[in-house]
C-alpha cells in the first residue's frame, strides 16, 4: 500500500517522536514538533504512538490513496476533505481506494498531523522514521515530500474504530496570547537583574523566522549585559560563550536582541549565550504558533516545572484512556 | 577552573567547566563526562561533551533533578585526579586552500563580512598580524588540532589549536550569518577551526576545502561503513595544504569509493604537550608522516 503524494503542500514532512541518543554528535532529536498531536494520530488509527506519519505546516497536503485506508488528522483548525467533503479533525477516518485527501485554509495553529492505521513505512535511520533535512537523514529520502513521491504504508493493527473522536478536553489548547513557562538559567548570569525581569514582563510576538530549527521572537527590549572581558576562546560579543551544548529548548539571544526558542531539528550547539529553557511541558505549544502570534515568557521554578510535566503526563494517560 | 552547575529545563544538567576554552578545561570535562558515563545513573539519557563544558540529558520522572545534580558535583574531585592521557587517533586532512567554491561563496555574501574589499583569508591573515595569506596558510597548516567537539549540525568537528596562546589564530564571525557555505569548507570562528559536515547556514570564516567526506548517512563510504560520523571528541588532525590537481584526484578517489585517509592511533598526554608542544607536535608531525 502506498500513498501517491498530488502536492505537497508547503512543507510536510515524515516525522515520529523523535531521534534521541546522538546529540552528542551534532544529530538533533528531529521529530514532530507537537508531540501531543502526533501520539493522538496514532493513538487514533490504532497504531503505536511511535509511528511515523505526517507534519505538514500552514498548508496542508493532497493525497491520493491506492487502497482503503483508515487515517486521522491532529493539532493545528485545519478543515479535512475527503474527496471535497469536509470531514472532523481529531477523529479516526475511514478512507476508501481510490479517493483523496486535502485540506482547506488553515483557522488556528500552525501544524497538523496525519497518521495512517500502519504508519508511513520509510527506513528507521538512528532508531528514528523523522526527517533531518540538512543531514539527508532519515523520513523520506531523507527530505520533505514531493509532488509523484509514493510514500510506503505499513500493516494496519486492525485496532483503530472509525468516527472515533478525542474527546473535546483532550484536544490542543489554544490560548492567546500563549504563555511560555521558562527556568532561568544557563547562562543568564550575562545580563543584568533589571534586564531580566523585563524579559519575564514584557509581551513578545513570534516573528517571521520561525520553524524547526527554532522559533525567533520579537517586540521586546534587549537584553543589558553585565561588563566583563569576554573569555578566551568566547568571541567578541557580550553575548558570546564558549561554544556549548544547546539544549532542546534553550532560549539564546544573539546580540542580546531578539529570543530564539531551539526546537527538535535545532542545532546541537554554538557560541550564543542562553538565559534559559523553555520547560518539557510548553514545548508541544511552540509547534502550533504563527508568526506574529503576541506570547509572554514566564519564570518558574524547577518544583513548577515538574508539576507541569506530570499535568502533561496526566492528560496524556487521560487520552489513552479515552482511546482504549 | 571552578565549574558550575545550572539546569537546561527539567531534562538537562548542564556543566559549564570553565569560562575559558583550554585544553585543561576540555580533558576535565572529558574525565568527569567519562565517570558518569561508567556510573550509569539511572535515568540518564545521554551526555555530550563540548569544548570547555557538557550536557547531561536526564528523564526527571526516573532520577530527580537534584539528586543528578549532587551525584554529578560529586564526581568533580575524582575526574580532577585522572590522568590528562587520551588514546586516540591522529588524522591528516588535505586542505585545498582558497579553492574556487568558497571564493565564489565568500564573494556572494560579502556585504556579510567586516571587510568586504578583501576575502576571509586576506582578512584573517591581517587582522593575526600573518604577513600574506600564505604565511597563514603556512601557521593553518603547521600545527596540529584537537577536536573539542562535534555538533552543532551532524558530524562538525570544533578543532582547538595545538600551540601556546599567544600564537592561537582568533577570528570573528561573519557580522551576519550566511545562508549558505560549500560542504567540507574548512572554517574558522572564534579560535576555533571546523569543517563544515554538511552544506548550509554558517557564520564561520571560510579558508578551503577537503575533498575528503565526513559525513554520510547512506555509510556508503568505506570508511564510514560502522558509522556514518567520521569525527569523535579526541581526534588530532593534521591539515596538508593540496593543489587543484592533487583536489581533483581525491574527489575521483571518493567518488570510486578509493581513498582512504590517513589515520595513526596515538596516545596523547597532556602533561607531556604542555611541558614542550613544539618538541610534541615535532613528534606528532613524524608519525603521521612516516610509515
Amino acid at each position: 500500500m502506498a500513498i501517491k503524494v498530488l502536492n505537497p503542500g508547503l512543507l510536510t514532512s515524515v516525522q515520529d517522536l523523535g531521534r534521541p541518543g546522538y546529540f552528542h554528535l551534532g544529530i538533533p532529536v528531529s521529530g514532530a514538533m507537537d508531540r501531543y498531536a502526533m501520539r493522538a494520530a496514532n493513538l487514533l488509527v490504532g497504531n503505536e504512538e511511535s509511528a511515523a506519519g505526517l507534519e505538514a505546516v500552514f498548508v496542508g497536503p493532497q493525497l491520493a490513496f491506492a487502497e482503503d485506508a483508515m487515517i486521522a488528522v491532529t493539532g493545528a483548525d485545519m478543515p479535512v476533505k475527503i474527496d471535497g467533503e469536509i470531514q472532523p479533525g481529531w477523529t479516526a477516518l475511514p478512507v476508501k481506494a481510490g479517493q483523496v485527501l486535502s485540506f482547506d485554509f488553515l483557522t488556528a495553529g500552525a501544524r497538523i498531523y496525519i497518521a495512517v492505521a500502519g504508519g508511513i513505512d520509510v527506513p528507521v535511520a538512528l532508531g528514528s522514521r523523522s526527517t533531518y533535512p540538512i543531514g539527508a537523514l532519515g523520513g523520506f529520502k531523507g527530505r520533505a515530500i514531493a509532488r509523484d513521491d509514493e510514500l510506503p504504508v505499513g500493516r494496519p493493527s486492525g485496532r483503530a474504530i472509525s468516527g472515533r473522536g478525542v474527546p473535546d478536553d483532550l484536544r490542543r489548547e489554544n490560548p492567546v496570547p500563549v504563555e511560555l513557562r521558562i527556568l532561568p538559567g544557563l547562562y543568564d548570569h550575562r545580563v543584568t537583574k533589571a534586564s531580566l525581569d523585563r524579559f519575564f514582563d514584557e509581551e513578545w510576538k513570534v516573528a517571521p523566522e520561525a520553524d524547526r530549527m527554532g522559533y525567533r521572537f520579537r517586540g521586546g527590549t534587549p537584553l543589558e549585559f553585565n561588563e566583563r572581558e569576554q573569555p578566551f576562546g568566547a568571541g567578541s560579543d557580550p553575548s558570546n560563550i564558549v561554544d556549548s551544548c544547546y539544549p532542546y529548548g534553550s532560549v539564546q539571544v544573539p546580540g542580546g536582541t531578539e529570543p530564539i526558542i531551539l526546537h527538535r531539528d535545532a542545532v546541537s550547539g554554538g557560541g550564543y549565550f542562553m538565559i534559559g529553557t523553555v520547560i518539557s511541558a510548553d514545548m508541544d505549544l511552540i509547534g502550533q504558533l504563527q508568526p506574529n502570534t503576541p506570547a509572554r515568557f514566564r519564570r518558574v521554578t524547577m518544583e513548577q516545572a515538574l508539576e507541569a510535566r506530570h499535568a502533561r503526563a496526566a492528560m496524556l494517560d487521560r487520552l489513552r484512556k479515552a482511546l482504549q | 577552573m571552578k565549574p558550575r552547575y545550572t539546569f537546561g529545563g527539567d531534562e538537562h544538567l548542564f556543566v559549564e567547566v570553565d569560562e575559558e576554552m583550554s585544553l585543561d578545561a576540555f580533558f576535565k570535562s572529558l574525565s568527569m563526562t567519562r565517570i558518569i558515563a561508567e556510573r550509569a545513573i539511572e535515568g540518564v539519557t545521554e551526555i555530550c561533551p563540548a569544548n570547555a563544558s557538557f550536557q547531561v540529558k536526564f528523564d526527571p520522572d526516573v532520577v530527580a533533578p537534584g539528586a543528578l545534580l549532587e551525584e554529578v558535583r560529586s564526581i568533580e574531585a575524582e575526574a580532577g585526579k585522572a590522568d590528562p592521557v587520551l588514546q586516540t587517533r591522529l588524522i591528516e586532512i588535505p586542505v585545498f586552500y582558497q579553492d574556487p567554491w568558497t571564493h565564489e561563496t565568500l564573494m556572494r555574501f560579502r556585504e556579510r563580512h567586516q571587510d568586504p574589499q578583501g576575502t576571509d583569508l586576506e582578512y584573517a591573515a591581517r587582522i593575526n598580524g600573518y604577513s600574506s595569506v600564505e604565511a597563514f596558510i603556512a601557521a593553518h597548516s603547521g600545527s596540529p588540532w584537537f577536536v573539542s567537539m562535534v555538533g552543532f549540525v551532524a558530524g562538525l568537528p570544533f578543532m582547538y589549536q595545538m600551540v601556546e596562546r599567544g600564537r592561537q589564530i582568533q577570528v570573528p564571525k561573519y557580522l551576519r550569518p550566511r545562508t549558505d557555505t560549500p560542504k567540507l569548507t574548512v572554517g574558522y570562528g572564534g579560535c576555533f577551526s571546523c569543517i563544515y559536515s554538511v552544506r548550509g547556514a554558517g557564520g564561520y570564516q571560510m579558508f578551503g576545502i577537503t575533498p575528503m567526506p565526513i559525513f554520510d548517512p547512506d555509510q556508503k563510504t568505506n570508511y564510514l561503513e560502522d558509522f556514518m560520523v567520521f569525527f569523535r571528541p579526541g581526534d588530532i588532525v593534521k591539515f596538508r595544504p593540496i593543489d587543484r590537481v592533487e583536489y581533483d584526484r581525491t574527489v575521483e578517489a571518493v567518488a570510486k569509493n578509493a581513498f582512504k585517509p590517513k589515520i595513526r592511533e596515538v596516545e596523547f598526554d597532556l602533561r607531556a604537550f604542555n611541558a614542550d608542544i613544539k618538541g610534541y607536535n615535532a613528534r606528532l608531525e613524524g608519525m603521521i608522516n612516516g610509515d
